[in-house]
């Protein structure tokens, strides 16, 4: 338990609710980002720039917490990149057959209290904890 | 224009919200998804501070006619579970699991410089790309219901 940072994680929360609580209550719109993403790819001009600037707003509020505490995050630098591609692979293939990630589900789809989304996010969570499992344990990669 | 500016801040918020929580960390993300080794239950915090908030404030704001700078509230109707659901939620924790990034953090990573983030990002919508394919083709029956 030695990285254990529950204040840290809890407040960021709270700011991820409130994003999404600004999003619907001005807009009228769920911040699902995998749902934002892939909207891109076909909105009408209308729809389109909204979308884009949420993503733009996601990559800027990164960009100024790194600002305000350099150093704070160090990237990886010794996971394979094939592992990581697959992985990006399916999270795109399977956030968008199951109509949502860990903001569109576990966050906005819990609060509205979509049966949906609590069965979505058990099971991400669920096979999340096997895949971890079988590659740190099974496998022996990234333990 | 103005909704455009709100989703600016909205997204501003949540990339930052990200960050500080360590949702954009991969290994802080597998080492909660890792509750047989050295688990970290942080992340779990992450998502109780924001259905604290989103929680609450979504059942007021769904009371209101209408949003503020929009016509409409935009909520998916379906409540019913179906196998698209099931399976496309399985395929993404598999997806998950394997790199340590939803893709929130995926993009906001794009703001840390982080260089994984630049392949998450294209992989993710490499996947996008493939499940249209493959549900306009053949597997209709795995097509995401519509929101």
């Amino acid at each position: 338990m030695e990285n254990f940072t529950p204040f840290s994680a809890f407040l960021g929360g709270t700011l991820i609710g409130l994003a999404a609580t600004l999003l619907l209550w001005l807009n009228g719109r769920m911040a699902g980002v995998s749902g934002i993403m892939h909207s891109l790819l076909h909105s009408p001009k209308t729809e389109w720039l909204w979308r884009f600037s949420f993503l733009i707003g996601l990559v800027l509020g990164a960009l100024l917490f790194n600002w305000f505490n350099p150093g704070f995050f160090t990237p990886r630098s010794d996971y394979p990149y094939w592992l990581l591609a697959a992985g990006g692979f399916l999270v795109g293939v399977g956030t968008r057959m199951g109509s949502g990630c860990t903001s569109g589900h576990g966050i906005c789809g819990i609060s509205n209290g979509s049966p949906r989304s609590i069965t979505a996010t058990l099971i991400f969570m669920a096979s999340g904890v096997v895949t971890v499992y079988c590659i740190r344990h099974v496998v022996g990669v990234g333990a | 224009m103005k909704h455009c500016l709100a989703a600016l801040l909205s997204g501003t918020l949540f990339g930052f919200g990200l960050s500080l929580s360590q949702m954009t960390d991969p290994n802080k993300v597998l080492g909660f998804l890792d509750v047989s080794g050295r688990w970290d239950p942080s992340l779990a915090f992450v998502m109780m501070g924001a259905l604290a908030v989103a929680g609450i404030a979504f059942r007021f704001i769904l009371k209101r006619p209408s949003p503020i700078l929009a016509e409409e509230f935009h909520i998916a109707k379906k409540k019913t579970v179906d196998k698209p659901l099931l399976f496309g939620s399985m395929i993404f924790g598999i997806g998950w699991g394997m790199s340590g990034y939803c893709p929130g953090p995926a993009v906001a990573g794009l703001g840390l410089g982080n260089p994984e983030a630049f392949v998450m990002v294209a992989s993710i919508y490499l996947g996008f790309v493939a499940q249209g394919f493959l549900a306009g083709k053949r597997f209709k029956k795995f097509a995401p219901a519509d929101e």
